[in-house]
Parts: C-alpha cells; structure tokens; sequence
C-alpha cells in the first residue's frame, strides 16, 4: 500500500497517468473527509494549493520536473509562510500572518511542492502529545484515543492517513522522531545546521532543527534533498555541501558497525517495545551489520538537561511576543505593564507558560550557574558519550519511545510523565546529531519506531540503513485501517 | 572640598559607521521616517535571526588596537532580557562576558598640559534599541525602531577619573580617537556619541571606593562637566549632613543642571543574561587582526608628539592640531607646502582659519580656504610680499572667494613696500608733520616711538614692510 509514496507519484507524474491538480485535488478532499476527526490541519489553502498545482502541471509539461514537483505536502504549522496564517498553534500567533517564507517553505516551493496547508502541533512546539495546542489535539489515525506524539502531531499524522505524503517538522527534543514512531511513519532529523533555521518560529535555537515526516527513508532523501544547505541568513547553518542523499540512499551497508546504548533498553521499555527492537536489530544483523551492545553513560542526564537549556532559551526567544507588534494584544490594556501581563497572560496556554517560567528561573541572578551553566557542562558530556561511542561504531540504534502511543489526556496533569516520553530522543538534539525514526512493528496494534542515530552530517548514512531495513521490511507500508487507497 | 576625593569612571556608546545595521541589511542613515529603516529582524518577527555585520567587527577591531588593547580572538554575543516597547525582541544582544576589545588604555592631556593615562576596561559591540516617543500621542506612545540594531561600541573605562574636568578631557579624547580611526562620526546631536558616567566621593586617603551613583543622559562634553559637578556637591552635602548615597541610577536635567533618581539598584533589570544560541562565537585569526593593524592610520598621541619633535611646535599646539585628524592633516599639508615655516603654519591654522571656520559654524573638510590655498598666503608673508597684518586682510578676501592670495594682493594693490628710499621718505613727511611729539619723544618719552610706527603704517596703507620701517624710523628720530 505504498502507492503514495514520493518516489511513486513522482513516477506517476512524469508518466503522465496523473497530474499535480488531480493529486492536490484528491488530497484537499482526504482532508475535507476526516480532517474534522483528526484534526491534523490548522489551515488548509486550497486556492494557493490548486495553484500551485497548476504552475507544477505546466513544469512538469515543460519537462522541468524534480522529485517533489507537484506532489501535494503539507508544513509545520511553525514554519512561517507568506501570506498564509502562521499560528504556532498559540492564541499568540492566531492573527499572525507573516510576509515572509521560511527558508525551508522556499526551497521546497522552489522544488515545486504543492503545499496543501499548515499542519497542527503542540503549542509553540512545546509537548510530546499534541495535547498543548490551541487548536486542539490531534487524533492518531492509529487509533482516535491515543495521542499521535508531538509536538509535530498534525504532521504524523496527517502522513500517517496518506492525507499527504510528507509533511514539514521541528525536532527540538524529538518532535519529529517521537511523532513519526507512534504514527508508524518514518521521521528524520537532520544534524544541527544542515537545514536552516530562518523563518522557523523559535522554540530553543540551539536544539531546534528542521526535517521531514514522510512514508520511508527514500522519500526523506527526496526532502533533505531540497531542504538542506547553508543559508546565509541563518549564522549556524553549516556551510558545507549538500551530498547526494538519493543516489547515496543504496550504499552498502554489510560490515557497518551497529551499537546498541544499554540505556536504551532500560527498564521503562514496555516488553512489545523491546520485542519488536529485537527482531529489528536481528534484521540488522541478518542485512551484514555488525551490531553491539555499546553505552552511553550520560543518556539519563538528558532529560534534566534539556528542560533546563531548552525552557531558558525558549524564556527568551518568546519575549518577543508583547502585543505591541503582532500577534494577540490584550484589550484596552491599562498601561504598559497591563499590556504586557495580559497579552501574555491571554495568549500564552499553560505548557508554554510553564516552560517561560523555568527557563527565566534558571537564568536568574544566583542560579545561573547551578542550573544552566551546569546543563551547558552536562551537555558537553552527553556529546563526548556520542562521540566516544561513534569512534567504535557507525551507527547506534534503539526504539525511538519506551512506549507506543499512550491515551489522550493521560499524560496531561503529569508534565514529568511526558516529558519522560523524550527519553531516547532528548541526547541526540542535545549532540546536535541526525536520528531517524522508522517503524519496526507494533505493540499491541500501535506503531513503534526503530531509531537510528549517525555521526553529525551523516544523513546519508542513516537514511540508506534505513533503507535497507525498509527494503527488508514491509512495516513502514502499513497503513491504518480506514486510510487505505 | 579638598577633604574628598572624587572617583569617576564612564561608558561611552560610540555608534559604528557602517552602512547597515549590526545583525540586519536595514540601513543606518541618521533622520529617516519612523520605521523606515526598521526591518523584519529588528522589527523581532518570529522566526527572524541575527546575522553578524563583519563590518562592525572590523571597527571594533581597530578600536582595540588603537588603544593598545587585547582584542580577543573569541568573543561572544550574550542575550540581555528586559521587556520594553523599543526593545522588539525583548532582548538585547550584546558582548557580557567575552567583550572582543579588553584592556586598553587612552592618555588625556588636562589643561595645564599635564598627561593621565586612563584605562579601558573593555569595549565590547552591541545593538542600539529603538526609540520610545511620548510626544504627538495621547494616552500612548509611539516606538520609532530605525535606531533598533545600529550597531555602537560600548566603551568602559576604568574608574580612574578624579575630576569632571578629567572625565570631560577623557571624553574629548575618546571623541577625538574614534573620529581620527573614522569608526564613529562622533555627532553627539545624533545621538552618536553617548556617554553614562558613574560618580562617588570618598574622604581623601580612603581605600574603598564610595558607593556610586550612575548618571545617564550626558550627551555633550558640558554636560558631562555639569552633571558630574552637581552629583558630585550632592553626595558631599549628603555625606557630611549624615546621610549615604544609595546606589542608583540619576538621570541629568540639563534644563535645571540637576540630577534626579531614575530607579535605585533594588529596582533594577535582572537581565539573565545567556550566550545567544542565534550567533557563534566571534573568532578573529591573527591575520585579519594584522590586516585590521595596517590600516591604522597615525593616531593622535603619537601624531603629536611627531608635531613637537620634527615640527617644534607646543605640546598646546601640537595638542589642538592633533584633536581632530582633519585638522591636523590640514595642517601638515600646509606646513608642507609653505617649507620649514611650521610655526607660522600653526599660528595660521589656530589663529585666523580656526576663528573663520568658528564664525561660520563650519567644520574644518568644509573650509572656504583649502589648504594648498592657504599655503600661498603664508608664502607671501615669508618671502615678505606682504605684512602679516595684511596677510589677515587677504585671508578675510580669499575667505570671501575673491581668489588666491596673490590675485589679492595683486587686484587690491597690497604689495608691500619694501624700497628702503621709498618709506624713508615717507618717515620724513611724518617726522615733519608731528614736530610736538617729535620733541616730546627725543625728550626721553620713548612710548611714541609706537605712534610714529602707527602714522607711518597709516600713510602706507599697512604696506610698508614693519622690520623696515622700524630700522628707518629709530635712525631718523634719533636724529
């Protein structure tokens, strides 16, 4: 069932057997049908889209075609796009409409994506659940009572339903990864300054990085493709170049040195987890890797870690957010103070308002240094962890979550529960490394995902293990019921 | 008074001349419309970032090496965070820990001519904030954000200052060196300049410092001298009536010539500071800091002392000259032109083009006179074509655009008369019409002798070569 996936359309693009307009079409009616129940998208543009199309259709007809060329994608609602609503989904950003395209809406326009719309997420990109959005959550196609991860939740699983074939998202602690293993599709993060940040609504600058949702390894070589490369407007974005993904996609792979993280199988992996990553690496093994059981020491200070960088650096880039020059502006404001307290106050749900208050805790005169100084030093240790482990092995692997997706509303009253759920994901932003999720089976009919983790700029690398795997393997083809063609 | 003991230390912003602004491509031309030179960035749109202006950090650079300063090889940009109208992302980025410019030190000439040697802290480079505007709106305020991202030089010294004299000589001389190196346009009108002084007293001898209070809004050399005096009694007359200065900041009235409590240390920002994720470290190689070096040009201090060595001029004159580079590259390009008359040159350059440009409020690129021009006039006082007298005549013609000096001298019949037979008997007609004072002086009153200097100089219309008439005239009225 794997007949809208990139390489496919593509090929039924160039082929002449259907055209961009027909696609988008199909796809703004799969979002008509069931876009209300799962509530994936926050805006949908239809006119822009079925443009789009058109000028795709005549590319195409012009013989200019590249991969993406007229298939129908959706972004992260985080992503800033001109003319179109940007919401973040926060009552913050619900007027918000940018005159401006983020560098990564540029380059896949550029390409020729059709985008259909901005997908929903976790506010601010601040949850693992979806559950923290102004807009509501997101159900996972999987199953409507349980959550499709996050924060970048209208992503998963609007791919998950095949409503699109890729969708855009963030990963600041695994906001692609998480998502993509509890909606059964693949994610992929690239390494930190590969894709550039401008134009990126900032959640934690020094961790957020820019990747894809989409149905296998191949399609995210199609999308990395056209999505990374240095950026001048961005200043850590890395000025290397770009590596041919596709053509690297079917690289061998036997003799490749696998290691397994003891801590990634600790005791809080359900048993249907930790089965289905078995038969995985043993699939690994069976492809000719050489795969071990390796550690990183430092893995459990990730967390702690991360919601001290991440919340002081999210403290700030929010600041910006005053009602003075867009965005919501609390009515009638008294004076300056009133203004700023209840535009804030108003506009801001509880999550983000949470993660504001610890981050400007940790930075505060007299705790600087025993909170994030320490999380800076804690930081570097987790990276050396990464970097020691990958001078003996090329890749190190491990299930993406401890659990499949869990209940809607579980998880909410319980910020540390959720948190926990980062747990695999959390080391590899704070590394600045590139992770792909790509699913490995189910546990107890929900998805879960296999995660692979490179050396920093090795995208080609994981994404063509990855591959291999999926040419072995059909689980990343399974489609929920109900979404079938 | 003598029982204290003043200690002042400044932070001068010295605003960058690049063309656009310090993290965006918005330009940073003085006056624009409101918000017309505000971009995306500056404005703090979501998802906009910062990228560095190379140079600013080149500026900075030269700065740093022209004060004999460490300049760092890695410096970092930190995020300062208060929440204010004119400060769009609610942070400003600035240098806190890791300033690019460390150490450095700047000597002051005071007015006795005696020189102090002032320490620089740090500079460290920083955005500006917008501008908050009260007037024009009722019940609100407008935020003009064309000033939001320029980039200025923060310049601490170290508190080494023991009057306001010493800190307005300190300033000048930070003005001077940042025009002389051409990283500042040094307009403090605009805003380009701006200067914050922290002031304390302590009882002479003491080892502490006093507790300081910080002044703001001291945006002209007076004011710096007006606001540190007043601040200054203020904390004496506090003291001795038995109370404590608290540490504050004081904005200065220049209206009333007073400071008054902006807001006391308690009330203060705790601004979180943390190093911008948005922006990697600032690493200068040594060569680029070579090539920054080589393009210094000759900075004030050394400038001159050449000027008193080579020129044998005044440590005063040589001061004067070398305070503004234009002024001192003016100068030498007439000295150099008129030939081993260095004196006459600066005399001539302080005196009547100082006083012209003076009048007319204009600086000295904008001079009337250039200096080639100028030149001329001076040769024609050397090689006695004309009195210096007259020379001031001529000056005041070529200032008018009448010409060159000899088209002057030429058109107006100003030659001097320097036929010795010629002004003797001009001496002869003088000494015959004025037998009374004639008398009078060679009775013993040797004062006339100026009156017959006067008379003759009258009858020739100032021509007439002094030296000479002089010689003629001590021969003829001794008889």
């Amino acid at each position: 069932m794997s007949d809208k996936d990139i390489k496919t359309l593509a090929k039924a693009l160039a082929a002449g057997e259907t055209t961009s307009v027909a696609l988008t079409e199909a796809a703004l009616a799969a979002v008509d049908a069931c876009g209300a129940e799962l509530n994936a998208f926050i805006t949908v543009d239809a006119d822009r889209a079925l443009a789009a199309a058109k000028a795709a259709d005549e590319r195409i007809a012009r013989g200019e075609a590249g991969p993406l060329t007229g298939i129908p994608m959706a972004h992260k609602d985080l992503f800033c796009t001109n003319g179109v609503k940007t919401t973040a989904a926060s009552r913050m950003l619900d007027n918000f409409v940018p005159p401006y395209d983020a560098t990564v809406v540029e380059r896949l326009a550029a390409a020729g994506a059709v985008s259909i719309g901005k997908t929903n997420l976790d506010e601010f990109a601040m949850g693992s659940s979806n559950e923290t959005s102004y807009y509501g959550p997101v159900k996972n196609p999987w199953d409507k009572t349980v959550v499709p991860g996050g924060s970048s939740g209208g992503s998963a699983a609007a791919v998950a339903a095949r409503l699109v074939p890729y969708a855009t998202g963030t990963d600041t602690g695994g906001s692609i990864r998480q998502p993509a293993a509890l909606s059964g599709i693949t994610g992929l993060k690239p390494t930190y300054g590969r894709v550039s940040r401008y134009g990126i609504v900032a959640f934690a600058s020094s961790l957020d990085q820019a990747g894809v949702l989409c149905v296998s390894a191949e399609d995210a070589a199609y999308v990395l493709q056209a999505m990374a490369g240095y950026d001048e407007r961005d200043s850590t974005s890395v000025n290397d170049p770009v590596p041919d993904y596709v053509s690297a996609i079917d690289g061998d792979i036997r003799g490749k040195r696998v290691g397994i993280p003891r801590e990634f199988l600790s005791e809080g992996v359900e048993t249907g987890v930790r089965n289905a990553f078995s038969a995985a690496a043993d699939e690994l093994s069976a492809l000719g890797c050489v795969v071990e059981e390796t550690s990183l020491p430092s893995l459990s200070l990730s967390v702690p870690t991360y919601y001290v960088v991440a919340p002081a650096e999210a403290s700030s880039n929010l600041a910006r957010y005053d009602g003075v020059r867009f965005g919501h502006r609390a009515e009638n404001p008294k004076d300056l103070t009133d203004l700023y307290e209840r535009s804030r106050g108003e506009g801001f749900g509880a999550e983000v308002k949470r993660r504001i208050l610890i981050g400007t805790f940790v930075l505060s005169h007299g705790y600087y240094d025993a909170y994030y100084l320490r999380a800076q030093q804690v930081r570097q240790l987790i990276a050396d962890d990464f970097n020691q482990a990958f001078e003996k092995h090329d890749f190190l692997i491990g299930p993406t979550t401890p659990t499949a997706a869990f209940a809607l509303g579980e998880k909410t009253a319980d910020p540390v529960q959720m948190y926990l759920n980062d747990i695999f994901t959390i080391g590899v932003n704070m590394a600045g490394l590139p992770a792909c999720s790509v699913p490995m089976g189910f546990d107890r009919k929900l998805p879960v995902g296999l995660q692979i983790i490179g050396r920093a700029f090795d995208e080609s690398g994981i994404l063509s293990l990855a591959h291999h795997y999926q040419q072995a393997t059909d689980w990343h083809t399974r489609v929920p019921q109900g979404y079938e063609e | 008074m003598s029982d204290w003991e003043t200690v002042i230390g400044l932070e001068i912003h010295a605003q960058l001349k690049t063309h656009s602004k310090i993290f965006s491509g918005a330009s940073t031309t003085f006056g624009a419309a409101p918000n017309s030179n505000a971009c995306l960035v500056d404005l703090g749109y979501p998802g906009m970032l910062p990228v560095l202006n190379k140079e600013a950090v080149r500026l900075a650079v030269r700065f740093g090496l022209a004060i004999g300063a460490e300049v760092a090889e890695r410096s970092v940009f930190a995020r300062k965070n208060y929440f204010y109208p004119d400060l769009p992302k609610g942070y400003q980025i600035s240098q806190y820990e890791l300033p690019i410019v460390k150490q450095g030190t700047l000597t002051i000439v005071l007015d006795d001519g005696t020189e102090k040697v002032i320490g620089v802290t740090r500079a460290h480079l920083e955005e500006d904030a917008g501008k908050s505007l009260h007037e024009n709106f009722k019940d609100s305020t407008g935020v003009d954000l064309n000033r939001a991202g320029v980039p200025l030089l923060e310049i601490v010294s170290e508190p080494d200052m023991r009057s306001a004299q010493e800190a307005v000589a300190y300033m000048k001389a930070i003005h001077s060196l940042v025009r002389y190196i051409d990283i500042c346009d040094g307009n403090m009108q605009e805003g380009s300049l701006r200067c914050d002084a922290n002031v304390s007293v302590r009882r002479r001898g003491a080892k502490e410092f006093g507790t300081r209070a910080e002044l703001k809004n001291l945006n002209s050399f007076r004011f710096v001298e007006k606001a540190i005096e007043y601040e200054v009694a203020r904390q004496i007359d506090l003291i001795e009536s038995g109370g404590e200065v608290v540490q504050e900041t004081r904005l200065y009235d220049p209206d009333r010539h007073e400071t008054r409590s902006m807001r006391a240390k308690e009330e203060a920002n705790d601004y979180r500071y943390f190093p911008d994720p948005d922006l990697l470290p600032v690493v200068l190689d040594v060569a680029f800091i070579e090539s920054v070096a080589e393009e210094l040009p000759e900075l004030p201090g050394a400038r001159r002392e050449r000027l008193m060595t080579d020129h044998g001029l005044s440590a005063y004159d040589a001061g004067v000259l070398t305070a503004e580079r234009d002024m001192a590259d003016y100068y030498e390009a007439v000295s150099a032109s008129v030939g081993g008359e260095e004196k006459l040159a600066a005399n001539w350059v302080m005196g009547e083009l100082a006083a012209a440009l003076n009048r007319d409020g204009l600086a000295i690129h904008e001079s009337k006179v250039d200096a080639e021009t100028f030149a001329g006039l001076l040769r024609r006082i050397v090689d006695n074509t004309i009195s210096g007298k007259i020379a001031k005549e001529v000056f005041e013609a070529m200032w008018a655009g009448e010409g060159d000096a000899d088209t002057i001298i030429d058109k107006r019949g100003l030659k001097q008369i320097t036929d010795t037979g010629a002004i003797a008997a001009i001496i002869d007609q003088v000494i015959e019409k004025n037998p009374a004072q004639l008398a009078d002086y060679r009775g013993g009153k040797e004062k006339l002798f100026g009156y017959f200097v006067g008379q003759v100089m009258k009858a020739t219309q100032g021509k007439a070569n002094p030296a000479e008439v002089n010689r003629l005239l001590k021969e003829k009225l001794a008889g």
